[in-house]
């Protein structure tokens, strides 16, 4: 390691598949890096692959972030780092208990089942886009509403509320200020307080994963209000939004790499490993936080007990030692090992059906649009901030 | 000579991710409760390249694949 001075993160990205070029003294000075946060506190950024999958599996890292000195990347996530939180705030034997309760949900079978739901509501949303343009704006008409949909049914959140907690998740993972986010969850716990109890009334349990819920672990005593709220919360937010994100940044991308596209199309059995090498370009969730709850020997350097520790998979998931010529897009590559999902007891319990709706998503858009092209200039097209997921803002698309 | 292979998953360890059913899913399957488990009859990985693999993608290290040779 090379004394610099600390990289700023979170920084914007200047293009919106690549990590923000402020981020290159990471990718110089692997495995460990010094950063500065938003507010000046001092933390570790995690750059190296081997070092990162080894210290996302490392239980001396903490994901509790009532902790006072749990790295807070904005003044929003500081706002609301007292609330309850579900799977990716707390730790084990917490988390264990929770997760277990969610994996039947979200196996590998389970999502192949779902495959079929998928594709009829991706075929739905596509008959409309069709119908009412060309031109289309593929984030609010596409990306956004299918895994809104799909979360909704495997949940048994009803559809019709989608306007409500669309912008309830907005307002909480890229609110203006710490009151807006404080505002938005609170908004959506008295939502799924209100949706558990209208649950509770029903004598036979809808097929939703918060039916068995509520009729199962609630009333039995396994579980309290307080935690099923903030279970439901994490499962909405995180089932619909990074799934959108991955569909338009993924059109995005691919949309600008016109022979890999082509290759897809004209090889769809690369789908899969294609799906897997862009989750790990795009590495949209860009920051993993983490906490050091003892020292931690890394490479030489020792991160202290207390040391906030980010992760940014962006970076990890560029470390040429694994990926070589790491900023292309490769579908032959061995892209599986990526860490776009985080490794460890947190790895995204949703994956499975994100793979499924990835594959669906794209292939049945690029199939049904073979001439969908890009209806603004590319660099003009507003995507988001450092600061949250990262994905495009608007999609203006055109065929 | 001969290789053995075998398989062993500590399921107090798994957490359902199904990376290994995804990597091999001739030999790693998930049972009801979503925990990873052995299809039936391939516990010495039935000589399928993908073992290894599915082990290292495995986020918590639930795997451990074993070799012999006699």
């Amino acid at each position: 390691m090379t004394e610099t001075q600390p990289v700023a993160f979170p920084q914007d990205r200047t293009c919106p598949y690549h990590p923000p070029t402020g981020y290159d003294p990471l990718r110089t000075d692997r495995p460990l890096s010094r950063i500065t946060l938003f507010d000046g506190t001092p933390a570790w950024m995690v750059s190296g692959h081997t070092a990162a999958r080894a210290l996302l599996a490392d239980p001396r890292l903490s994901t509790d972030r009532t902790h006072p000195r749990f790295p807070a990347i904005t003044a929003r996530f500081a706002a609301v780092r007292n609330k309850r939180a579900a799977l990716l705030g707390v730790d084990d034997p917490e988390h264990r208990a929770q997760r277990r309760m969610m994996i039947p949900s979200f196996t590998l079978k389970r999502a192949t089942e779902l495959r079929p739901r998928i594709q009829q509501v991706v075929d739905e949303r596509l008959d409309a886009m069709i119908a009412q343009g060309p031109p289309a704006e593929l984030v609010s008409a596409f990306a956004l509403p299918v895994p809104s949909t799909v979360i909704c049914a495997l949940l048994g959140v009803p559809y019709a509320d989608h306007d409500f907690f669309e912008e309830q998740s907005r307002r909480l993972l890229r609110g203006p200020a710490g009151e807006d986010v404080m505002d938005a969850r609170e908004q959506l716990e008295s939502y799924f307080d209100a949706l558990i109890d209208q649950k509770d009334k029903q004598r036979e349990p809808g097929d939703g994963v918060l039916d068995e819920l509520v009729h199962q672990r609630l009333r039995e005593g396994e579980m309290d209000r307080e935690e099923l709220i903030a279970l439901a919360l994490i499962l909405l937010v995180a089932g619909h939004e990074t799934t959108a994100n991955m569909i338009s940044l993924g059109t995005y991308t691919l949309l600008r790499h016109p022979d890999r596209l082509a290759e897809l199309r004209g090889d769809p059995a690369l789908l899969p490993t294609a799906v897997e090498e862009l989750m790990r370009l795009l590495s949209i969730a860009d920051g993993l936080l983490r906490m050091a709850t003892e020292d931690i020997e890394v490479a030489g350097t020792t991160i202290r007990a207390g040391d906030g520790v980010v992760f940014a998979t962006s970076v990890i998931n560029r470390d040429e030692d694994v990926y070589p010529d790491p900023d292309s897009l490769d579908w032959h590559r061995p892209a599986r090992h990526h860490v776009a999902f985080g490794f460890g007891i947190h790895q995204c319990l949703g994956q499975n059906l994100a793979r499924a709706e990835l594959e669906i998503a794209l292939r049945s858009l690029f199939e049904r649009l073979p001439t969908l092209h890009l209806a603004a200039p590319a660099d003009e097209i507003p995507f988001k901030p450092g600061d949250t997921i990262q994905g495009m803002l608007e999609l203006p698309v055109t065929w | 000579m001969h290789i053995d292979m075998d398989i062993d998953i500590d399921t107090d360890v798994c957490i359902g991710a199904g990376q290994c059913a995804l990597a091999a899913p001739g030999v790693f399957t998930q049972d009801d409760d979503g925990y990873s488990t052995l299809v039936p009859g391939r516990r010495d990985g039935a000589g399928d390249p993908m073992v290894r693999e599915a082990a290292r993608a495995c986020p918590v290290g639930a795997i451990t694949v074993s070799e012999t040779v006699r």
